[in-house]
């Protein structure tokens, strides 16, 4: 009889860290100590919390263990699953110092205590593996619901109540989609699920995946029964091991289980999904490439309309809805329309996963209701700005969006603000920076990812961006000019208007907005030729403070190339135009005495 | 899957397993399994208390869990009941039949078996 569950985040982040060989020594611990009939190892999806991997809680305690290594199993065998004695050396206690009994709940943590969990519902708590603990948190339910007691049109029509939109970009009305697919006639339609998530320091589509797997198949399900499809896709990135080897568990375990298949719940309905595995293309994940790609072409976008709800995959109507949107949907099939219209804002409804990466303390996945400040992720649930630094910006939705400065932390994020505010939602990354980033080295970091990125088709984008990424190559140099700087905002505009998919059309946002809240850092590198950052290698100075020099001459004799010159006890010179600004003289230095400026 | 009601049965059969999970439930049994209520024989105790907790489906009411050595070694194996505001019941020298009984009893029924609590022992 299980006694006890020991749950071990299985998603990609504590993987790396460990927790698969966690993990397997636990169950050989457990064995040695004949607990094997009384505890049950549980390989869970993401928790969240990743900064603190590899975690594990163990149940019905609640103990929230993190930073758990190979080393500590045995303890954690021994005292706590044997002995009952909790490891409290390796208790999260949120506060350092606090004591056991002032620990809060892991559901009473900053961290925890603000999010509502909605798509992740499941992440962290279930066996992605086991078909059957998806059931006990009323899997595959919704699905039931519909085919037995809801015409297609209901379904819809649940849809557009709800005020679902699009977790994956854009933001389109979930229920307008299925709509405008449903009102086609067609021998076949499709669902395809986009699991392309491309955009750097984003991993929620990944989490749901590899937490959640049946929520996705049973939302496609609900989809294909709305607009009269027999047939989906999930293209996932190759580079998502364990998401795809999770969707195809899941996939094999739902069609044994009569789920996936023909006449499903014998109402005579027929579903079936395939994986699809892209190869890396961020281009792919811009929904008419996607479909290309599943055609078995070269990844390209084709112009729209017509539409894919029109004229999609193989020529026939077709919806393609993100991961995430789609994790939401057999929920608000239970709980009602009214009951997800509820949380967030007027034009945004429902909660969003945010992927919060960079300079943070928390570094994890979090959801909350839409319409929470930027502040309150940051701060509160993010736990802040390590190493004593300043908070700088925060960019929104990867290399398609744009930087948020200090001054609008309190703005509320819903789709509407964020591109007031000259950002985007995206898929929901959040990096923030603190002072030690160069915002044009920022731009320039996003510019040079989505020249590798596009695809070539259309030339604003290819040659484009391009152009952008030499013009800020020049600037972080020290060659730019203040002509320059109306040169780049010239040609972002027109790349935004003129490209042919999303891809280039919000390429040049992370240059736009940095340009719009940091125009100063520009300005001091082009007339100043300066970086205030001190990032830009180019514009660095080397420069020995004369009062804190002792005159060792330690540096002198390490510089590879003389640059530094000083007679023994007085303060020392760096040449400026021999100098490489390889560094050496600041690690030798033992005062402290040399500084980048 | 050929109808709703095997996916409810299924369902049925799996929440009692996943229900541990979410964390710790009104009534809380606590089993003393320091070395010294090992030494007792305080794990079949825990197992025969697991048991009968599944066995009447009082897992959402009741978690069974351990603790460590309250200091009262002489009369392990040890079992603690908290239940919300209640005072707390403390069973000495259980064994697997008496831990049966507790649930039935005292869990189920309501009624605390005072003959096998510490205040019993100590008259």
């Amino acid at each position: 009889m299980i006694r006890s569950h020991v749950l071990i985040c299985g998603g990609t982040g504590c993987t790396s860290g460990g927790s698969q060989a966690i993990g397997e020594k636990l169950q050989k611990e457990i064995d040695r100590l004949g607990l094997t009939d009384e505890i049950k190892i549980v390989r869970t999806g993401c928790f969240g919390l990743c900064a603190l991997g590899p975690v594990m809680i163990v149940y019905p305690e609640g103990t929230f263990y993190s930073h758990v290594k190979v080393e500590d199993v045995t303890d954690i065998a021994e005292e706590h699953l044997l002995k009952g004695r909790i490891v409290e050396r390796l208790v999260y206690k949120e506060t350092e110092g606090l004591k056991m009994e002032d620990v809060p709940a892991l559901g009473e943590t900053n961290f925890y205590k603000t999010q509502l969990r909605v798509a992740l519902r499941n992440c962290g708590v279930i066996d992605p593996e086991n078909i059957e603990e998806y059931i006990a948190m009323d899997g595959y339910q919704a699905l039931g619901k519909v085919l037995t007691e809801m015409t297609p049109q209901e379904v819809i029509d649940v849809m557009k109540k709800s005020g679902l939109r699009g977790r994956g970009g854009a933001g389109f009305p979930t229920g307008m989609k299925w709509q405008f697919a449903a009102g086609n006639v067609a021998d076949q339609k499709y669902v395809v699920c986009n699991a392309d998530e491309g955009d750097p320091g984003a991993f929620m589509d990944r989490s749901v995946l590899e937490g959640d797997p049946h929520a996705v198949l049973e939302a496609m399900a609900i989809a294909g029964y709305a607009i009269g499809a027999s047939k989906g896709y999930i293209y996932v990135r190759a580079e998502y091991p364990i998401a795809v080897h999770r969707l195809e568990v899941a996939i094999g375990q739902a069609r044994e289980y009569g789920l996936l298949g023909n006449d499903i719940f014998g109402t005579g309905f027929n579903f079936d999904v395939d994986v699809r595995l892209g190869a890396g293309a961020f281009v792919c994940g811009e929904e008419t490439a996607l479909l290309t790609s599943i055609e078995g072409n070269r990844g390209e976008p084709r112009n729209k309309p017509p539409f894919p709800a029109n004229k999609g995959l193989f020529g026939k109507p077709t919806i393609i809805n993100n991961v995430e949107t789609l994790a939401n949907i057999p929920q608000i099939i239970m709980k009602g329309a009214d009951w997800f219209a509820s949380m967030g804002t007027e034009d945004s409804r429902g909660t969003k996963v945010f992927a919060l990466g960079g300079a943070i303390n928390n570094t994890g996945l979090v959801e909350i209701p839409l319409g929470t400040t930027l502040r309150h992720i940051i701060y509160d649930i993010g736990g802040g700005i390590p190493n004593g630094r300043k908070f700088k910006a925060v960019q929104t939705g990867g290399p398609s969006g744009g930087c948020i400065p200090a001054s609008l932390l309190d703005t509320p994020i819903d789709y509407g603000n964020l591109t007031r505010i000259g950002a985007m939602m995206g898929s929901g990354g959040m990096i923030v920076t603190d002072d030690s980033t160069c915002m044009v080295d920022f731009a320039r970091f996003f510019l040079d990812f989505t020249v590798d990125e596009s695809c070539g088709k259309c030339t604003p984008c290819r040659i484009g961006t391009r152009r952008l990424l030499e013009l800020l190559n020049k600037i972080t140099e020290g060659n730019g000019t203040l002509e320059d700087l109306d040169k780049l905002e010239e040609l972002c505009n027109y790349i935004k208007a003129n490209s042919l998919c999303a891809l280039g059309q919000t390429a040049p946002n992370p240059v736009l907005s940095t340009l719009k809240y940091f125009r100063d850092e520009y300005e001091a590198h082009v007339v100043e030729k300066r970086c205030p950052a001190g990032v830009c290698k180019k514009l660095m100075r080397y420069y020995i403070q004369p009062d804190v020099c002792r005159g060792c001459t330690a540096c002198a004799r390490k510089c590879p190339v003389g640059a530094i010159s000083g007679k023994v006890k007085e303060p020392h010179t760096i040449d400026t135009n021999k100098c490489i600004k390889c560094g050496a003289c600041i690690e030798t230095c033992k005062f402290n005495a040399i500084v980048k400026k | 899957m050929k109808s709703l009601e095997e996916l409810a049965k299924i369902r049925e059969r799996m929440q009692n397993k996943v229900v541990l999970r979410e964390g710790q439930a009104n009534i809380r049994v606590a089993v003393g399994m320091a070395t010294c209520g090992i030494a007792a024989g305080a794990r079949p105790v825990l197992n025969a208390l697991v048991e009968e907790v599944a066995k009447r489906n009082l897992t959402d009411k009741v978690t069974v869990t351990q603790t460590g050595c309250i200091g009262m070694c002489r009369f392990e194996p040890i079992v603690e009941v908290f239940d919300g505001d209640k005072e707390r019941v403390t069973y000495i020298k259980v064994t697997p039949e008496k831990a049966r009984e507790i649930v039935e009893k005292h869990l189920v029924g309501g009624n605390p078996i005072a003959e096998y609590t510490i205040g019993a022992a100590e008259k």
